[in-house]
């Protein structure tokens, strides 16, 4: 065995610019692919981060019957007494912050425009809304007894042509089924970064929009962020009682985690195909090998070498050329993630509703995704050298001898 | 002792709808310890007749007996086997591994019997020694010369301990001094060692050395001066 990988590193080494850019093209292809792997877990992970700051926390604790996309405001369905309620989630030791939200659906309309938009009432003062506050672009943050103040996103903004100071005509649909408008002033302009939310989420302080959507003390969720992420489940089981419950951000995300799942196999074909585009350069260096060893090849017969030890040693050649590709693929890879994890890929301003996605993306290379893409690219590597292998194993002594003829 | 034998055999090449007849009926015995030339000119059949005796091929029909045993109708891999054992390969073109060292040459033959690294080291230098080539161990065939080559070759044939070696136009690619020196290196282990050896050529200056000439024509044997099987 040695003495064959002995010879495949010499038989490698005869034509040394070939072997090198054979490698060097499969080192290509693993940058590429691992690259991709490294988008894609840096796009999930953003779009998480940014779901789980903006949209759903870690967990929120609802009333047993509240529906999130009917967006009810009977009480019945509402959480009662939430500031009490967030106050004592508060006082649990992995909790960084819980704060009472209201969710409610409204018209704005600024002259002839209008828009549909999702109202949420926040506690301007709770850690939990810092995002928006950190996302302000122009204006002021809200105040907790703020009576018309409102935050608009900065794509709605443009949509309807509204600046800080501007007013806007609010209707919101209230508990009582029915629809209650008041002018607000535009206080401040924010971004989360991220379309979906910019484009349709107004924000009032909670006492506001309770008053507004005539739901008194009450609240549709409680949002929770977590010191760390990892306690989600330990802290819902703790929540958990007869008159709420309190979902992780995993229940609350089913479809993105879905979406993302699916994602991460379709890529898969995609791996596959780079890697198969670069194993057609390793085939074509390890077929020219052949043909030009035809002559040492029936030598080698000649001596006494069977046909699997001659397969083996094309084999050995063609996985030293995958351990040297990928080698380079690893060291490229690591170095493009580690330069595109700290200043980030931009992506622009996707206009999509339904997935949070930033307007750039961090990469993040983990290790599970190195190891896989690796073991892939030298299982896909070694199946190409398979036929040039066996092309050398069956040639017949005396033909190779006269170098084929 | 019989070393080899064949019996009636022919060997035909077919290319595209072209037949050509290399062997008509070939018989003939070699002995142990034979220093045999097969002559004859371009085109006789003599290395044909080489490439069935070392089971490099396989006959059209007749039959191939190495070390008593009928090697006609061996597949690929049995054959391998024979001549790993049994049977070493002097060529005209040297046909050395370019990548490795003399010493390495000559030590493939063992590994691939799986001798072991005592007996391959003492085996190898015994055999490099005996071809004058000791102090050229660590070189490879680019840096010997064409006798050099062709001496390493000798070892490499030699190195299995076999029963029979088998050259064509050992000589052929080498200029008379280095010939003569390669022919005398066979002859003296022919004598030492008693190793059969069977060379085809058609160089009178080699023929000289072999102490029996089998004559062949056209595919035939015409002259064959130990009498037929």
């Amino acid at each position: 065995m040695i003495q064959l990988f002995k010879m495949a590193w010499r038989n490698l080494g005869r034509n040394r610019r070939r072997s090198f850019f054979s490698a060097l093209a499969l080192g290509i292809g693993l940058m590429l692919i691992l690259f991709l792997a490294a988008f894609i877990q840096g796009e999930m992970s953003a779009s998480i981060d940014s779901t789980i700051r903006l949209l759903s926390g870690h967990l929120q604790v609802r009333a047993n019957s509240y529906d999130e996309v009917k967006t009810s405001l009977k009480w019945a369905d509402l959480v009662e007494n939430p500031q009490m309620l967030a106050d004592q989630i508060a006082t649990l030791a992995p909790v960084k912050a819980a704060s009472p939200r209201l969710y409610a659906t409204g018209i704005l309309a600024v002259g002839e425009e209008t828009a549909g938009v999702r109202v949420v009432g926040i506690d301007p003062l709770s850690e939990a809304s810092l995002p928006y506050k950190e996302g302000l672009l122009e204006g002021d943050f809200l105040t907790p007894d703020d009576r018309d103040g409102i935050l608009v996103g900065k794509a709605l903004a443009d949509q309807l042509g509204v600046k800080a100071g501007d007013p806007v005509n609010l209707s919101v649909n209230t508990s009582n089924g029915e629809v209650a408008e008041q002018v607000f002033t535009v206080r401040g302009i924010y971004t989360s970064k991220t379309y979906s939310i910019d484009s349709s989420f107004v924000l009032l302080p909670l006492a506001k929009a309770q008053a507004i959507s005539q739901v008194e003390n009450h609240a549709s969720a409680i949002f929770i962020l977590l010191k760390d992420k990892n306690q989600v489940d330990a802290v819902a089981a703790a929540l958990q009682s007869s008159q709420y419950k309190a979902l992780t951000w995993r229940e609350m995300n089913e479809l993105l985690i879905q979406l993302e799942n699916m994602a991460n196999s379709y890529i898969f074909i995609f791996y596959l195909i780079v890697l198969g585009i670069t194993a057609t350069v390793i085939i074509n260096t390890l077929i020219m090998s052949v043909f030009e060893r035809t002559r040492e090849i029936g030598i080698l017969t000649a001596i006494g070498m069977r046909s699997r030890r001659i397969m083996g040693m094309f084999l050995a050649e063609s996985s030293l050329l995958a351990v040297g590709g990928i080698l380079i693929g690893l060291v490229l890879g690591f170095i493009v993630s580690a330069v595109l994890g700290k200043y980030g890929f931009p992506i622009g301003q996707f206009k999509m509703t339904g997935i949070l996605l930033t307007d750039r993306i961090y990469t993040i290379l983990t290790l599970k995704d190195a190891v896989q893409l690796s073991v892939l690219a030298l299982v896909v590597t070694l199946l190409a050298g398979i036929y040039p292998a066996w092309m050398a194993s069956h040639m017949e002594p005396v033909e190779a001898l006269h170098g084929g003829k | 002792m019989e070393v080899t034998r064949t019996e009636n055999v022919t060997r035909i090449y077919k290319t595209g709808t072209v037949e050509t007849q290399a062997l008509r009926g070939v018989s003939l015995s070699i002995e142990n310890g034979e220093f045999t030339a097969l002559v004859g000119p371009s085109g006789s059949g003599k290395t044909t007749l080489l490439q069935l005796i070392g089971c490099l091929d396989q006959p059209t029909s007749g039959k191939v007996f190495v070390t008593g045993k009928d090697v006609s109708q061996l597949n690929r891999n049995q054959r391998a086997d024979i001549r790993r054992g049994t049977i070493g390969f002097i060529f005209q073109f040297f046909a050395l591994i370019p990548t490795l060292s003399a010493y390495e040459n000559v030590e493939m033959p063992l590994l691939l019997t799986g001798t072991g690294a005592a007996e391959r080291k003492e085996r190898v230098t015994k055999l490099l020694e005996a071809v004058g080539l000791a102090d050229r161990s660590h070189h490879r065939p680019d840096q010997l010369s064409g006798g050099e080559q062709q001496r390493v070759a000798v070892a490499r044939a030699l190195a299995t301990k076999p029963s029979l070696i088998l050259a064509d136009e050992p000589t052929a690619n080498l200029d008379t001094p280095n010939g003569k020196q390669v022919m005398e290196t066979m002859t003296r282990l022919n004598q030492e060692t008693g190793v059969t050896f069977v060379f085809a050529t058609h160089d009178p200056r080699v023929i000289q050395y072999a102490r029996r000439v089998i004559t062949l024509r056209d595919g035939l044997v015409v002259q064959n001066p130990s009498g037929n099987p």
